[in-house]
């Protein structure tokens, strides 16, 4: 079937699909004259209609869409209740529908461009729709990107649409002989707006004879309708302010508007102080006052130790009665938000990689021409130079470290997808597993991080597959019926340690025991330790599941992933108890940067062998001489001769060593000259002229500046295994 | 019934007198009238007298009642919302 025929046959489909809801709308629609609650009717023609119009887009009937779209949005206004659900309003949706209707039997009839008779139409229908919307300007959002309301400007000028103040006065007991008569200020304030409602409290006022005539007693409660800010409010009271308590709240309706004001505001100020004067909540003689009461209290608190902390301003504030707690609460919120955001835009820039790899290995070159730039000043014996080259080192050190920590990601993001996979998956197998993560913000290297993956999903399917059992077998073994999954990380001495783990059934020793003997991985009378024996699952070819299952059991995959892990420079380790679960450990190195490596020296070339996969170093044998094998406690192992091949022209020291080396199972021993120690490199990748160049993963450079190649275990030991019954074996490169 | 005229102003700088006067009149007598038609004058001090010779009645329990209110006191009574805790009859003063 051709994609013509594909569409065709999906445009039939939506056809008859719209048709089909286009009866169920007219039906909702004439039911909503019933009387009942329209709520759900309501709710699903709306549905219906923007079904229809998302399917009409995906066919590109635009004609369709556009229609719809008011429709739509006529539903969503009375969905919203914005639009009363009236008969008018379902006289003038019946015949959209009707239109809805004709359009569509209209493409089911093979017409699929628009109609100039129909779109005339269909405008006169919407015309009338237009009407029900514009009714309210409210909803001009709805039909259109038509201007919103913009609160933000009133924030500018200062003043809130319809203020609605509460003044809480109490003058100084000193106003009245200062000159200071309260009741011109409350005159006063009558010019801001209207007094609604004024109380006189007179309880200040004492007994009698105790009363001082000239000292001012009395306080007002005061609801002012006014269109003023609260700073000019504020300002009546400029002159007594110092001596009375003046407070000045917004209304509780008005509360809301400032929370909304606050949540408006730009993101520049992090200050709660400036937030909340900045919406006209506060005045910015409320907020110094409140900022001199920290002041005093922290310094009160100096005496009494440091570990008492200032008062929030907030506290402080609603404590004052400047401003009510809800319009604080907003002001910290916003406050938040803020500096999450500034935290977000300094938590992270987007770097290309590429660029970042040209960084560091720019770096890899500084490292080593400030090497030569070392050895050079050694040899000058001038103090002041080797002081400011050993100096320079250190720190092109410092910038080699920092440039790999550039790398460095949390592998957090890498286990979070694990959540869809064991939701999927325990669906799938019908088992009841949750999946706990932790250690996600462990860093490690983004190459890594992009390799784990594949592995990670082998052992999470194959955990939930083998590892955890059905409920019913949980139950009658006496765990919880939910099987738990934890994928963990940390850094551990130089590596970052991942671990799969689960609550399920363990590894079968015993089990595992026979079938390796069955396949031949093992002598039947080797005695191996648990480890070992768990280690056999990441043989190839090795399954003990009694079923094979589409997820897993097949006896690929965990191989494939000690492979992979292997391929990243790591290791697995099993730990596994009968009937309580297993743990599989993967250590990776933190960078692929950076080698541990151990150094052997052949004529007058140096090697470097990856530390993690050499088992051990022993003296040549004199009788090995020109053998291929040697044998090792009775164990036959094939040797290379590094001078061999790489074609090194120099004669052979009089004691030789073999560097025994491990890859995939199989043992290998490199004959070298000299054993030179451990030590860590950055590698550095040969360039593209070279890649095609087999036992050579890398190169790096040392301390003298010579360049000394890196040996790819895996390619040559597997070169070994091929080439064992032929002779000589060159690879024809010399390093020279 | 004793009735007392108010015949200064009622402010700040004859509050301590009259506060005196005004004491002195509430001993006078039970039922007690206290004239404000001459009061031309008023602020917040004159004010806190007159509701403290109210409270001062009310809790040695004499009737004592505003009468005449000037329009000065009118117009701060009502500014302070207090014409209806005085329960006053409020006339308007002849002048």
């Amino acid at each position: 079937m051709n994609l013509d025929a594909e569409m065709r046959d999906a445009l039939i489909t939506f056809t008859v699909e719209s048709l089909e809801l286009l009866q169920d709308m007219e039906d909702c629609l004439l039911s909503l004259e019933d009387g009942e609650d329209p709520t759900e009717r309501i709710n699903s023609i709306f549905r219906t209609a923007h079904t229809i119009k998302g399917s009409a887009g995906l066919f590109g009937l635009n004609h369709i869409v556009s229609f719809t779209h008011v429709v739509e949005s006529v539903l969503d206004a009375a969905r919203d209740g914005k639009i009363a659900v009236t008969s008018e309003l379902v006289a003038a949706l019946l015949p959209c529908c009707d239109h809805m209707n004709l359009l569509v039997r209209n493409v089911a009839d093979g017409q699929i461009e628009e109609d100039a008779v129909l779109t005339a139409n269909g405008q006169f229908l919407l015309d009338g729709l237009q009407h029900f919307l514009s009714a309210k300007p409210s909803q001009d959002k709805i039909v259109t990107i038509s201007e919103q309301p913009n609160k933000i400007e009133s924030i500018g000028g200062g003043a809130v649409d319809s203020g609605n103040w509460h003044l809480s006065l109490r003058f100084g007991a000193d106003s009245l002989r200062d000159g200071m008569d309260p009741l011109s200020f409350i005159r006063y304030l009558s010019t801001l707006g209207t007094i609604a409602q004024l109380t006189t409290i007179c309880e200040g006022i004492p007994a009698a004879e105790d009363m001082n005539p000239e000292t001012c007693y009395l306080g007002f409660e005061i609801n002012l309708n006014s269109n003023a800010s609260k700073e000019e409010i504020e300002s009546v009271f400029e002159f007594v302010r110092d001596t009375s308590s003046i407070h000045i709240l917004p209304m509780d309706s008005e509360i809301s508007e400032f929370i909304d004001l606050i949540k408006e505001l730009p993101e520049e100020e992090s200050f709660l102080g400036q937030l909340l004067v900045k919406s006209g909540a506060l005045t910015l003689r409320e907020l110094e006052e409140a900022l001199s009461i920290q002041d005093a209290e922290s310094s009160d608190n100096l005496d009494s130790g440091p570990s008492k902390h200032k008062q929030p301003l907030g506290e402080i504030l609603v404590e004052q009665q400047a401003i009510p707690e809800p319009i604080v609460n907003a002001a910290l919120d916003k406050q938040k938000q803020i500096k999450d955001s500034k935290a977000r835009e300094n938590q992270s820039i987007r770097v290309d990689a590429e660029r970042l790899d040209i960084l560091i290995d720019l770096i890899g070159e500084l490292v080593i021409s400030s090497a030569g730039v070392n050895l050079r000043a050694l040899e000058t014996r001038e103090t002041g130079l080797q002081e400011a080259t050993s100096e320079m080192m250190r720190l092109v050190e410092e910038v080699r470290d920092s440039a790999l920590q550039l790398r460095m990601v949390p592998i957090g993001t890498t286990f979070s997808r694990f959540h869809r996979v064991v939701r999927d998956v325990s669906k799938e197998l019908n088992k009841d597993i949750e999946l706990i993560i932790s250690g996600g913000d462990t860093e490690v290297d983004k190459s890594v991080v992009e390799k784990i993956g594949d592995p990670l999903m082998h052992l999470v399917r194959n955990s939930m597959d083998h590892g955890i059992e059905n409920a019913e077998l949980r139950l009658s073994r006496g765990k919880a019926p939910r099987g738990i999954l934890r994928l963990n990380a940390y850094h551990a001495s130089g590596s970052i340690v991942i671990e799969v783990c689960d609550d399920g059934g363990g590894l079968n020793r015993d089990k595992i025991l026979e079938k390796a003997i069955e396949r031949g991985l093992i002598q039947a009378n080797a005695t191996l330790s648990d480890q070992e024996i768990f280690a056999l699952i990441f043989e190839p070819g090795f399954s003990t599941a009694q079923q094979v299952s589409n997820l897993s059991g097949r006896g690929v995959g965990m191989d494939v992933v000690k492979k992979n892990v292997t391929s990243l420079r790591g290791r697995i380790e099993v730990e596994s108890q009968m009937g309580m679960g297993t743990t599989i450990r993967i250590h990776l190195p933190l960078t692929l940067a950076i080698i541990d490596g151990f150094m052997v020296g052949v004529g007058l070339s140096t090697f470097v062998i990856p530390l993690n996969r050499i088992l051990e170093c022993v003296a040549l044998p004199e009788d090995t001489r020109n053998h291929e094998y040697m044998d090792l406690r009775g164990e036959v192992l094939p040797l290379i001769r590094l001078r061999t091949l790489f074609d090194i022209n120099a004669e052979p020291s009089q004691r030789e060593n073999v560097v025994i080396v491990e890859y995939a199972g199989n043992k290998a021993g490199f004959i070298v000259d000299r054993l030179l120690g451990e030590f860590q490199t950055v590698i550095k990748p040969l360039s593209k002229l070279f890649i095609h160049i087999r036992g050579v993963a890398g190169s790096t450079i040392l301390g003298n500046g010579k360049v000394a190649l890196i040996l790819d275990v895996a390619s040559l030991v597997s070169f070994v295994e091929n080439k064992r019954p032929t002779g000589t074996q060159s690879l024809n490169y010399s390093p020279n | 019934m004793k009735s007392l005229t108010i015949e200064d102003e009622l402010t700040i700088f004859t509050a301590a007198k009259q506060k005196a006067a005004l004491l002195t009149f509430l001993k006078s007598g039970n039922k007690l009238e206290i004239n404000l038609s001459k009061i031309e004058e008023m602020d917040t001090a004159g004010l806190q007298l007159l509701i403290l010779i109210k409270r001062e009645a009310a809790r040695l329990g004499k009737s004592l009642s505003f009468a005449m209110h000037s329009k000065v006191v009118l117009e701060i009574l009502e500014l302070t919302n207090l014409t209806t805790a005085f329960g006053d009859q409020v006339v308007l003063s002849e002048h």
